[in-house]
C-alpha cells in the first residue's frame, strides 16, 4: 500500500506539469526512434547480404572455381566426380528480364550437398517434379514473382520465401538455354573438401573455402559503420533531453521527496518508486520510439535499398521485415537511456539530506570544479583523438577518432564559454549588464549539455555537408571526364554486337567505337573488374589520372601495362611502377601499374589494359559493350537510327547525360539518409536546448526575484534573458564552425579513405556556414521563446514566493 | 541420402513407389522401346546402353572367401532409368537417371552405398567397347584384350566404412536367360532382355573399416533391360544365383503377386557354359526362416527345389541382416548351401 500511495504522490507530479512529462517522453521517444530506425536498416541490409550468402549454403559450402572468374568445362566436372570428389555444379548469371535484371542459378538437385537445399524445391512433390522436367520451374520470392509475372521466356515460377529479391532458382538443364551457356558451370559445391586437386585440374581450378561473410558483407561494411554512427550520435543527442527533463522532475519535485523521507518513507522505497517510474515512462517511450523508428526506417529503406543496388549491386528489398528481437533490443536501449540519464537524479534522491541549508555561492565551486574536471576530459580525449590519428589504421580508428574529437570538443565548451562570459563581465559597464554577464555565468552550469549537444549537432552538419558537397562537385566533375564519349550501345549478344559493329563501321559520323569490355577476377583477395580499352585520345585526354608514368599510356597500349583505380591502389599498397599480379583464365598476369585513376563510389577494386591484352587471357569476354564517338550534336539522331534499325531496347543505346543523370540519381540517394539523420541531429538537439531551458526557467525565478524587488521590469528582464541564451548559441555556432571543419576532414582524409578507398578534395561552402548560424540561432530563439515569455508573464506572487521558500 | 532426394528419385518415376510394382517397374511405358522375341543380342554393343529402354542394369554379385574361410559378398550395380521417353535432348536433359547401389558383406556387418547422376555429362555411363561402366569413382572397367569384352573386368567401389577392388575373370562367354534372352516376367508377357556371365572366377582386397582383406570367389554378373519388366500387380521378387560347386550355375527368380501367387521362372546353365530354361513347374522356392530386418519380415533361409536335375538345397544367409537402405531398400546378400550340392550363392528379395 505504501508503495502505491508513494508512486501516487510522485506521480501526481506529472499531472500538474503536462508539457515535462511530454518533454521526457518526447526526448527518450526521439532517441529510441533514431536509434533503432537505423539499426532496422542495417538489420535489413544484413539480413539480405546473409540471405544471398546463404543460398545454397555458400556459407558453409566450399567451391571449386576457375581463376580470373571465368567459367569450367563440363568436362572438368565430370572429371572431378570421377576423382572421387562429390562436387556439385552451379551455373549461375544474369538475364534482363523486364525492369531489372534477374539472376538466374541454375543448380543439379541430385548432387547438391544435404547443406545446400535450402531452395524447397521439396515443398511439394509436384513442385520438384516440375522443377526437374525439361519445361523447368523457376524459384523466386514473391516479391519477385509479382514484378516478373508475365515476362516471357521464363518457366512457371513457384515461391520460395527464403531466396533474396531478383533471384531464381532453376535446374542447370534450364540455366543452360536462359544465360545461352551449355556445356559451362559457373562455380562447383562441395561440403567436405577430400584433399588437394587431381593433377591435370590442379593448375586450372582452385578451390575456396566457405565464405562466412561474403564480399557483399565486407564492401558494404562501411556503408552501415556509416549509418551506426549517426544512429549513435543521434542516440546520445536524445539523451540529454531525456537528462535535462529527468533533472529538471527531480528539482521540482525535492520539496516533495524531503516531505516523503520526513513522513517515514525510507530512501530505499524511494529510489525503489522513482526507479519503477523511470522504467515504466522508458517503456512507454521506448514502445512509442521503436514505432516511430520503423516508420522511420520504412521511409528511409527505399533509399537505401536504392544506393546500396547502385553502389554495390547488393539486393536489398524495399520492405521492413523485423525480428521481435529488434523490438526488444529497441525497447531495451530506451531503458538503458533513461537509467543512463536518470541515474545521476536517482542517486540525488539516495542521497537526499533531509534538510539541506541554503548556499547561495556553493554554485560557482562546484561549476569551477566541474569545469576543471571536464577541461582534463577534454584534454586526455584531444590527446586520445591524436594517438588515435597518429597510430590509426581503420575505419575504427577512424571512427574513434572523429568521436574523441567530438566529445573532447563539447566537454571543453563550457569552459570556453565560461571564459567568454568573465571577460564579457570585466569588461561590461553598468550593474545589469554586469550582473547579466555573471548571471550567465551561473546559468552556464544547467546549460551546458545543451549546448553540447548543439556544438555536436551543428559541427557534425558542417562536416557532414562539407563532405557531401565537397563530393558532388568533385564527382560531377569527375563524371565529365570519365564519360567522355557521346553514345553508349550494349549488343544483346554476340551476333548483335557483331551486326552494330559492321553498322556503325559504315556509318561516318561515328568517329570512334571504342570496346567496354571487362572480366570479373580477384586481385589482392578482392573481387576487381579489368577493363580492357582501345587507345583512343579519349582515354588520354579525359580519364581522370592521379598519377601516371611518363611513358605510362604508351605501355598500357603495348599490352606489358595497367591503369589501377585509386581504390585498388590503396588497397592493395600500389604506387607507379608497381608490379601487379592479375589471375586470368590463362594463368597469372604479371604486370606493370602504369597509373593511377580516380573512380568514385566503385566498391571492386578495377584495372585497365589495352583491349588486345584483354581478349587474349580472357578469350571468352562478352563483346557486347561500346562507347561510341560522335558529334555531340548528332548523337541524338545517332541514337535514332541505332534504334530503328535494330530494335534496340531503351537501356541498350543510352547517351551520355542518360549515364549523368543515373549517376547523379545514386549518388544524391545515397546521401539522402545521411542528409535525413544529419537534419533530425539537429531537431533532436533544438529540443534538448528548449527543455535544458524550461528546466532553468524554474530556477532561475530565484535569481530573478531580486532584480524584480529592486525595480527591473519583468519586461527587461526576459529580454536580458532571450538575448544571453541567442548569445550563448551564437558563440557555440561560431565555435562549430571550426570544429565542423575538422570533422569534414576526418570524414573525407580519414574515414572515407578507410571506408570506401578514396579521397576526396574539400571544398568550403560559407553561404552553407551562414544559413546554419542563422539556423542555430533560430533553434535556440524557439527553445527559449517559450520559457522567458513564461518568465515574463510571471505574477508577482511567484517572484515573491521565491523569498518564501529560500532554498 | 537426406529425404528431399528420396522425393526427387521417386518422382523420377511417373507414378509413386511401390503402387504399382517394386520401384515402378510395373508402369506403363509408352513412347520407350518394346521389348521383343527374339533377343538376338550383338556383342560387345549390347554390353552397353540402350537408353531407348526405360531401365537398366550392370549387377555384379560375387559369394567371397577370406584367407581364413570368414564369407563375404560384394554387389556392384549401376541403374539407368529414362525419366521421359528417347528424345534428341542431350547434356543434362538428356532425360537419363543413373543410380549406383554397393554393398560389402560379411557374417557381422553389412555395408551399402548408393550415388546418384543424371544426363549426359560425363558424370556416370556405360561404353561397351573397350568396356567401361561408371559413376563417380565407381567403375566396372573392362581389360580383356581378347574374347569377349566382359571376359576380364576390375570393379572398384566406396563408401563411407568400406570400399573394394576385385578383378574378375572368365573364358566363357555370355548366358542368355529365358528364351535365348528374352526373359518373360509374367503370365501377361511382360518381358526383359537379360544375359548373365556367371563364370566369374574373382580375387581383391575388401577394406573394411580401414582393414584389407585380401578375398577370392565366384562372381555372378546380370545384365538385363526392359521398358516394362514387371506387370501392374506384382509386388516384388526373390532372385537366387547359385554357383554349384561342380562348376553348374542355377538362376531361379519368383515374381510375387499383390494377391499371394507367384510367376516362377529360371535357368540350368552346365559348367561348360549350356542354359536351359526352367519353368515354374520345374522350381520349388519354400521359405524355411523369416527374419527381423530393418522393421520387416523377411524370408531369410529357403530351400531350392529342382526336382528334374536333383537338386534339393537348403540356403542359409552369411549374415541374415543384409539389408540395402537404399531409396529402394531391398534384401541383398550372399548365401551358402547345404543338401543335395554344395556351394554358394547370392540371393536378392525386394517388396518386403
Amino acid at each position: 500500500m505504501r508503495v502505491l500511495a508513494v508512486l501516487g504522490a510522485l506521480v501526481s507530479h506529472w499531472r500538474r506539469q503536462p508539457v515535462e512529462l511530454v518533454t521526457l517522453l518526447v526526448g527518450l521517444m526521439v532517441a529510441t526512434a533514431l536509434w533503432s530506425g537505423v539499426q532496422a536498416l542495417n538489420a535489413e541490409a544484413k539480413t539480405s547480404y546473409a540471405r544471398a550468402a546463404s543460398v545454397l549454403a555458400g556459407d558453409r559450402l566450399s567451391s571449386v572455381t576457375a581463376p580470373g572468374g571465368a567459367r569450367i568445362d563440363l568436362a572438368d566436372f565430370a572429371a572431378l566426380r570421377r576423382a572421387g570428389w562429390d562436387v556439385s555444379p552451379i551455373l549461375e548469371g544474369d538475364i534482363r528480364m523486364g525492369t531489372g535484371g534477374l539472376r538466374v542459378i541454375g543448380i543439379e538437385p541430385l548432387t547438391l550437398p544435404a547443406e545446400a537445399e535450402t531452395y524447397q524445391v521439396g515443398a511439394g512433390a509436384d513442385r520438384l517434379q516440375a522443377f526437374l522436367e525439361p519445361a523447368g520451374l523457376g524459384l523466386v520470392s514473391e516479391a519477385t514473382r509479382l514484378r516478373l509475372e508475365g515476362a516471357e521466356g521464363l518457366p512457371p515460377l513457384a515461391t520460395s520465401a527464403d531466396l533474396p529479391p531478383d533471384t531464381m532458382i532453376v535446374d542447370i538443364g534450364l540455366a543452360e538455354r536462359l544465360l545461352d551457356a551449355p556445356d559451362v558451370i559457373s562455380r562447383l559445391v562441395i561440403a567436405q573438401v577430400p584433399g588437394p586437386l587431381p593433377d591435370g585440374l590442379a593448375g586450372r581450378l582452385e578451390v575456396r573455402g566457405p565464405q562466412t561473410s561474403g564480399d557483399l558483407e565486407r564492401l558494404t561494411d562501411s556503408f552501415h559503420l556509416n549509418l551506426t554512427a549517426f544512429g549513435f550520435l543521434s542516440f546520445v543527442v536524445g539523451l540529454f533531453i531525456v537528462y535535462a527533463a529527468i533533472g529538471l522532475a527531480f528539482e521540482q519535485r525535492k520539496p516533495m521527496l524531503r516531505t516523503l523521507r520526513a513522513i517515514g518513507v525510507s530512501a530505499r522505497l524511494l529510489t525503489a518508486v522513482m526507479l519503477a517510474e523511470l522504467a515504466a515512462l522508458a517503456l512507454i517511450a521506448g514502445l512509442a520510439g521503436v514505432t516511430v523508428g520503423y516508420a522511420i526506417a520504412a521511409s528511409l529503406l527505399p533509399d537505401v535499398a536504392a544506393s546500396l543496388r547502385g553502389l554495390y549491386g547488393a539486393r536489398v528489398p524495399g520492405t521492413l521485415s523485423l525480428a521481435p528481437s529488434w523490438w526488444a533490443a529497441g525497447l531495451g536501449m530506451s531503458l538503458v537511456g533513461a537509467l543512463a540519464a536518470g541515474g545521476a537524479s536517482l542517486w540525488r534522491a539516495w542521497r537526499l539530506p533531509l534538510l539541506a541549508t541554503a548556499q547561495p555561492q556553493a554554485w560557482l565551486g562546484a561549476q569551477r570544479r566541474a569545469l576543471r574536471w571536464q577541461g582534463a576530459a577534454s584534454i586526455l580525449l584531444a590527446l586520445g583523438a591524436l594517438a588515435a590519428f597518429v597510430a590509426g589504421g581503420g575505419l575504427a580508428a577512424g571512427f574513434a577518432l572523429m568521436g574523441s574529437v567530438l566529445i573532447a570538443a563539447a566537454l571543453a565548451l563550457p569552459g570556453v564559454l565560461a571564459a567568454i562570459l568573465a571577460f564579457g563581465e570585466r569588461r561590461a559597464r553598468g550593474p545589469l549588464t554586469v550582473w547579466a554577464w555573471a548571471d550567465g555565468r551561473q546559468q552556464l552550469s544547467g546549460l551546458s549539455l545543451a549546448l553540447m549537444a548543439l556544438l555536436i549537432a551543428l559541427s557534425v552538419n558542417v562536416g557532414v555537408g562539407t563532405m557531401v558537397d565537397s563530393f558532388r562537385r568533385t564527382f560531377i566533375g569527375w563524371l565529365d571526364q570519365r564519360l567522355a564519349s557521346e553514345v553508349y550501345l550494349t549488343g544483346r549478344d554476340a551476333a548483335e554486337a557483331e551486326a552494330l559493329v559492321a553498322w556503325l563501321d559504315a556509318r561516318p559520323d561515328v568517329t570512334a567505337r571504342l570496346p567496354i569490355w571487362s572480366a570479373q577476377t580477384r586481385l589482392g583477395g578482392w573481387p576487381a573488374e579489368v577493363y580492357g580499352f582501345q587507345d583512343h585520345p579519349t582515354y588520354r585526354d579525359n580519364w581522370p589520372m592521379l598519377a601516371v608514368l611518363p611513358d605510362g599510356w604508351d605501355r598500357v597500349a603495348a599490352g606489358e601495362a595497367a591503369l589501377v583505380s585509386e581504390q585498388l591502389a590503396r588497397r592493395a599498397d600500389l604506387a607507379p611502377g608497381d608490379a601487379l599480379d592479375i589471375p586470368t583464365p590463362e594463368g597469372v598476369w604479371r604486370v606493370t601499374v602504369a597509373g593511377i585513376y580516380s573512380d568514385y563510389g566503385n566498391p571492386a577494386g578495377q584495372a585497365m589494359v589495352g583491349i588486345d591484352a584483354l581478349t587474349d587471357r580472357w578469350p571468352d569476354v562478352e563483346r557486347l559493350r561500346f562507347a561510341l564517338r560522335t558529334d555531340p550534336a548528332n548523337a541524338q539522331s545517332l541514337i535514332g537510327d541505332l534504334r530503328a534499325e535494330f530494335a534496340l531496347e531503351a537501356d541498350q543505346v543510352i547517351d551520355q547525360s542518360a549515364i549523368k543523370d543515373f549517376s547523379r540519381r545514386i549518388f544524391e540517394r545515397t546521401f539522402t539518409v545521411t542528409i535525413a539523420l544529419n537534419a533530425l541531429t539537429l531537431t533532436v538537439a533544438g529540443i534538448a536546448l528548449f527543455t535544458s531551458l524550461l528546466t532553468l526557467s524554474n530556477a532561475r525565478i530565484a535569481q530573478l526575484a531580486p532584480l524584480w524587488a529592486m525595480g527591473v521590469p519583468r519586461r527587461r528582464l526576459a529580454f536580458i534573458e532571450m538575448g544571453r541564451t541567442l548569445m550563448l548559441a551564437a558563440f557555440t555556432a561560431l565555435l562549430a564552425l571550426p570544429l565542423g571543419l575538422l570533422v569534414a576532414w576526418v570524414l573525407t582524409a580519414v574515414i572515407n579513405v578507410e571506408a570506401f578507398g578514396w579521397r576526396l578534395p574539400i571544398f568550403v561552402f560559407p553561404v552553407q556556414w551562414a544559413i546554419l548560424v542563422g539556423l542555430a540561432l533560430l533553434t535556440a530563439f524557439t527553445a527559449a521563446l517559450w520559457p522567458v515569455i513564461r518568465l515574463g508573464r510571471a505574477t508577482p506572487v511567484t517572484l515573491l514566493r521565491s523569498f518564501g521558500n529560500e532554498r | 541420402m537426406n529425404g528431399k532426394l528420396l522425393i526427387c528419385l521417386s518422382l523420377l518415376l511417373p507414378t509413386p513407389v511401390l503402387a504399382q510394382g517394386f520401384a515402378g517397374l510395373g508402369t506403363e511405358a509408352e513412347g520407350f522401346a518394346p521389348v521383343t522375341a527374339p533377343a538376338e543380342f550383338v556383342f560387345p554393343r549390347d554390353h552397353g546402353a540402350h537408353p531407348g529402354h526405360r531401365i537398366e542394369w550392370w549387377y555384379l554379385t560375387a559369394a567371397l572367401e577370406g584367407a581364413d574361410g570368414r564369407d563375404y559378398g560384394v554387389q556392384w550395380t549401376l541403374f539407368r532409368q529414362a525419366s521421359r521417353p528417347p528424345s534428341d535432348a542431350t547434356g543434362w536433359d538428356s532425360g537419363q537417371v543413373w543410380m549406383g547401389h554397393a554393398g560389402l558383406t560379411t557374417p557381422e556387418q553389412h555395408f551399402y552405398a548408393e550415388r546418384f547422376a543424371r544426363g549426359d555429362v560425363g558424370q556416370a555411363g556405360v561404353i561397351a567397347a573397350p568396356f567401361e561402366a561408371w559413376i563417380d569413382d565407381w567403375a566396372m572397367t573392362g581389360a580383356a584384350t581378347a574374347g569377349d569384352a566382359l571376359a576380364d573386368i576390375t570393379v572398384t567401389a566406396q563408401g563411407d566404412e568400406f570400399s573394394y577392388a576385385l578383378r574378375a575373370t572368365t573364358d566363357l562367354a555370355p548366358v542368355p536367360q529365358g528364351d535365348g534372352g528374352f526373359s518373360v516376367k509374367s503370365e501377361s508377357e511382360q518381358a526383359s532382355y537379360y544375359y548373365s556371365q556367371p563364370f566369374y572366377s574373382v580375387s581383391g582386397v575388401l577394406t573394411v573399416e580401414g582393414v584389407e582383406v585380401p578375398v577370392t570367389g565366384t562372381g555372378w554378373l546380370d545384365r538385363e533391360w526392359s521398358s516394362q519388366p514387371l506387370a501392374e500387380d506384382q509386388a516384388g521378387w526373390d532372385w537366387f544365383s547359385l554357383h554349384l560347386e561342380d562348376g553348374a550355375r542355377v538362376m531361379a527368380f519368383s515374381l510375387r503377386d499383390t494377391d499371394g501367387g507367384a510367376f516362377v521362372s529360371g535357368t540350368w546353365i552346365t559348367a561348360a557354359g549350356e542354359a536351359t530354361p526352367l519353368s515354374g513347374e520345374d522350381i520349388l522356392l519354400t521359405p524355411r526362416h523369416v527374419s527381423d530386418v530393418a522393421g520387416r519380415r523377411v524370408p531369410t533361409a529357403w530351400r531350392v527345389e529342382i526336382p528334374s536335375r536333383g537338386l534339393s538345397v537348403d540356403t542359409e544367409p552369411v549374415n541374415a541382416q543384409s539389408w540395402m537402405g537404399t531409396i529402394f531398400p531391398y534384401w541383398e546378400g550372399p548365401i551358402r548351401l547345404s543338401g543335395s550340392h554344395a556351394g554358394r550363392g547370392y540371393l536378392e528379395m525386394t517388396g518386403y
